[in-house]
């Protein structure tokens, strides 16, 4: 029922399709292996250079995209277009409180009892984009295991990114030494794979102390690559807690890595955030509160909070007020489409889409939230005084949502290269439509 | 609604002007308006059992992880908590600890349970010695019986979600009988001492037998970790406040007026659901909690915003809300007057939502009367402003707030 705002028609399930999210449990890794296996080994590291290629290339764009996308489409067309998204880390980390809180809503009190995990969980997210969520249990090494080989390319093979979880509040050292031959081992045969090093469990921690242990962490795994010779390798490190938005804040980061064109999209938040006077803009995804991207201006935790606050805020009125339970009777519609209207419902309003707006009492700086599509919100911070333009801003951010709607849709159902053309039509409808009307 | 901040400028000034002009028909309303007095709120219970914790998060804003740092409350701590403006309530927080519940008892008897207006008797339902519990209970019913013949008793058997949602109706429905068994007990005790009674005590002695004790009581399952707290101390705050026939009824006309479904009327800084009205549409929606859980959300909204901001936790927070939700309906929560925001929920529609809101500024001078003590409601909040109607709502003005509060 969480994305209940989002359904225009009523009806739609909610953020986790259960049949989807049982049906990649159902399906044990060995059958998943056997998928891959038909393929030769010759045309594994075809695709391997393949897409080290390509990441290569993309990188000179300054744009990253989906590590699995290419790969998918040269050979395994069963569990093709799905990002993976891998949870590895000691036991008792906190990898299944983190995917129990993000992609689940569980409350954070509530993961305390939670069961250790046995053997690898795999969620699927359907969201604007499908993500595979992979929760390895920590007991298990997969590189090193001797009574259970894993199928490195089944795991490995298009996988979006490795997050490796660090109990902050725990002795990290054979984390940090598991992680290194963790990275080494990857390294050698998929050397594009992001690995994000989520430092957890800092609630409570003084923040100089949190950065001294970043600090620590981050120099250690850098020592130990570079005495194997790697360097620049794709390491990023968030400190996080399930306690308050930071584990949103660094999943909003990774998945953005994977989000094909992310560029055009955080332009077109830009253009709009400059046209209508707008401090901080978010695309959110509404089921889990991650954003997908963002204007240029500086990241600023305090706003993702409001704004994520004020998402939550929208969803709980629409399960009050607008929930498909609550059926209005049919003389509640005759009396308001009757006179002095003589319209129908639909023609009455503005907007067919979830839009609202909210003034905040210090220095009247508004916040305003539109839906995108079912999955999607956009959610602003605009400059005090701006609410009295309300209308004109609305306007712009109807382009703007119009030209992010044809950006998914192009996104999806094509390759990363169609994009390219795609996006554009919608940006500069956003120019067009914004300098137009302010 | 492009023009919201100019409108609700114009509500103060007509509200200004309209002041001086009082017509004679809300004159009577004034007439109703009744003396407010301080009413005395006891607060009691166990040792523990999170009476502070409810206090504090009820009207201190206090988020309910944050009452963890609440030590034990030495004897009585008194405060004055200001509601609505006009009504103070006399809170006295009892520690709960053996030693404070005998001095009660014994020393203090007459000091504490005299003039009672509320008791808010607070249950933990983890308590490992019931018993003693409801010992300490009796005693309490008993001493406020004897002192306070028309206090008002709320039992509120608390920590509700330390027990497993599919039992926990059970578990309350058990506890209720047995708290309303001991309760009967304790009330038959009183009677038999009757020759002990003091003279202070507004029982008539006179009257051979002593009416029935028809203790007031109700009881309500609560936890600080979800919307049931709201929903017990909207109800205890429902009973304190004064005038409550006016505002229902100048609410349920301002409601027919605009066309809304619902409206609810919340204290500024508690958030707590003063008044409601809900159209017979509105009565059809399935969440029977939604007034408590709009209490909820609203409040923790308002914490988001104040770190935020970064303005104290019991600042106003935000203005003006709308949320219109395509062709399912449109809400919109208000700042109404000084000391309430008001929230309402209608159907949809561009012209009908930019009216109400129009309407809704204008009936403030309506309710003026909560704001002080004894400002008769003034009328004609609506005239100045008819002219300036927005765009397409313009020609609905029609269903204007001249017919209110008749």
């Amino acid at each position: 029922m969480s994305s209940a705002f989002l359904q225009t028609d009523n009806g739609h399930p909610a953020s986790f399709d259960t049949d989807d999210a049982t049906q990649p449990q159902s399906q044990t890794s060995p059958t998943r292996r056997s998928l891959v296996r038909c393929i030769s080994p010759a045309v594994l590291n075809l695709e391997r250079v393949f897409e080290q290629n390509r990441q290569r290339l993309q990188k000179k764009d300054g744009v990253p995209a989906p590590a699995a996308k290419v790969s998918d489409q040269a050979s395994v067309p069963q569990t093709k277009g799905k990002p993976r998204l891998l949870l590895m880390g000691q036991r008792r980390s906190g990898k299944s409180s983190i995917s129990s809180v993000v992609f689940h809503k569980l409350p954070p009190s509530e993961t305390l009892f939670l069961e250790s995990t046995a053997r690898i969980q795999k969620d699927s997210l359907n969201s604007f984009m499908e993500f595979q969520v992979w929760d390895f249990p920590g007991q298990i090494d997969i590189f090193d295991n001797p009574n259970f080989t894993f199928d490195i390319d089944a795991i490995f093979g298009e996988i979006g990114a490795l997050i490796w979880v660090i109990d902050a509040q725990d002795d990290y050292l054979e984390s940090v030494a598991r992680l290194n031959s963790t990275i080494l081992n990857l390294q050698r045969g998929y050397p594009h794979i992001n690995i994000e090093v989520f430092i957890h469990k800092v609630d409570g921690l003084s923040d100089d102390y949190k950065l001294d242990i970043q600090r620590d962490v981050t120099i250690r795994i850098q020592d130990e690559l570079s005495d194997q010779g790697i360097e620049n390798a794709p390491v990023n490190f968030h400190l996080t807690s399930i306690y308050d938005h930071s584990i949103f804040e660094a999943f909003s980061k990774v998945i953005q890595k994977l989000i094909p064109r992310l560029g055009q999209l955080e332009a077109m938040l830009t253009n709009l955030c400059r046209t209508c006077r707008f401090e901080k803009a978010y695309l959110f995804d509404v089921n889990t509160k991650i954003y997908i991207a963002t204007d240029n201006t500086p990241e600023d935790m305090a706003s993702y909070e409001i704004c994520s606050d004020y998402v939550d805020v929208i969803i709980d009125f629409t399960e009050v007020y607008g929930s498909p339970e609550w059926k209005r009777s049919d003389e509640w519609r005759a009396r308001l489409e009757g006179p002095p209207w003589l319209q129908t419902l639909e023609n009455q309003v503005a907007c067919e889409f979830a839009e609202s707006g909210m003034v905040l009492a210090d220095a009247q700086r508004p916040i305003m939230l539109r839906e995108v599509d079912r999955f999607l919100a956009l959610v602003a911070i605009m400059k005090e005084g701006s609410y009295d333009k309300m209308p004109q801003i609305n306007m712009n951010v109807d382009v703007v949502v119009k030209g992010l709607i044809e950006f998914f849709e192009i996104t999806k159902t094509k390759t990363g290269i169609a994009a390219v053309g795609g996006g554009t039509p919608g940006a500069v409808a956003v120019e067009g439509g914004g300098d137009g009307r302010l | 609604m492009s023009d919201f901040e100019t409108t609700a400028a114009g509500g103060g000034s007509a509200t200004a002007a309209s002041a001086t002009t009082m017509s004679s028909e809300p004159g009577t309303q004034a007439a109703q308006l009744k003396k407010v007095k301080k009413q005395k709120v006891l607060l009691m219970g166990k040792s523990g059992s999170g009476k502070s914790s409810m206090r504090s998060i009820i009207f201190s804003n206090y988020l309910a992880r944050d009452t963890r740092r609440l030590g034990a409350t030495i004897d009585i701590d008194l405060s004055h908590v200001k509601f609505l403006g006009n009504l103070t309530l006399n809170l006295w927080d009892c520690g709960g600890q053996e030693a404070f519940m005998e001095n009660y008892l014994s020393q203090q008897r007459a000091h504490v349970f005299s003039n009672v207006g509320v008791l808010i008797y607070v249950f933990d339902i983890e308590s490992r010695d019931v018993e003693r519990d409801l010992a300490t209970y009796v005693n309490i019913i008993s001493a406020l019986v004897q002192y306070s013949r028309e206090a008002k008793v709320f039992v509120l058997i608390h920590k509700m979600d330390l027990v497993h949602p599919s039992t926990r109706e059970q578990v309350f429905e058990e506890r209720v009988s047995i708290v309303r068994r001991k309760t009967a007990e304790a009330v038959a005790i009183v009677r038999k001492q009757k020759p002990e009674y003091p003279a202070s005590a507004s029982v008539s002695e006179g009257s051979g037998m002593i009416p029935d004790i028809d203790l007031d009581m109700q009881l309500f399952a609560t936890s600080i970790w979800d919307q049931s707290l709201y929903k017990a101390w909207a109800s205890i705050i429902h009973d304190l406040v004064p005038n409550l026939g006016v505002i229902e009824t100048q609410l349920a006309s301002l409601g027919v007026a605009i066309d809304a479904d619902e409206i609810l009327l919340f204290e500024r800084t508690s958030f707590l659901v003063v008044s409601k009205w809900t159209s017979p549409e509105g009565e059809t929606n399935p969440w029977g909690d939604r007034f408590e859980r709009m209490s909820n959300i609203l409040k923790a909204w308002k914490h988001t915003c104040s770190k935020f901001t970064g303005t104290p936790r019991n600042a106003e927070q935000f203005s003006d809300f709308e949320y219109k939700m395509g062709p399912n309906f449109s809400m919109f929560v208000t700042k109404f007057t000084t000391n309430t925001y008001i929230l309402v929920c209608m159907p949809p529609g561009e012209a009908r939502f930019n009216s109400a809101k129009l309407n809704v500024a204008a009936a403030r001078p309506w309710f003026k009367f909560l704001d002080g003590p004894v400002v008769a409601p003034a009328s004609a909040g609506g005239t100045p402003r008819e002219g300036t109607g927005s765009g397409g709502g313009g020609q609905l003005h029609q269903q204007h707030p001249q017919e209110y509060g008749i």
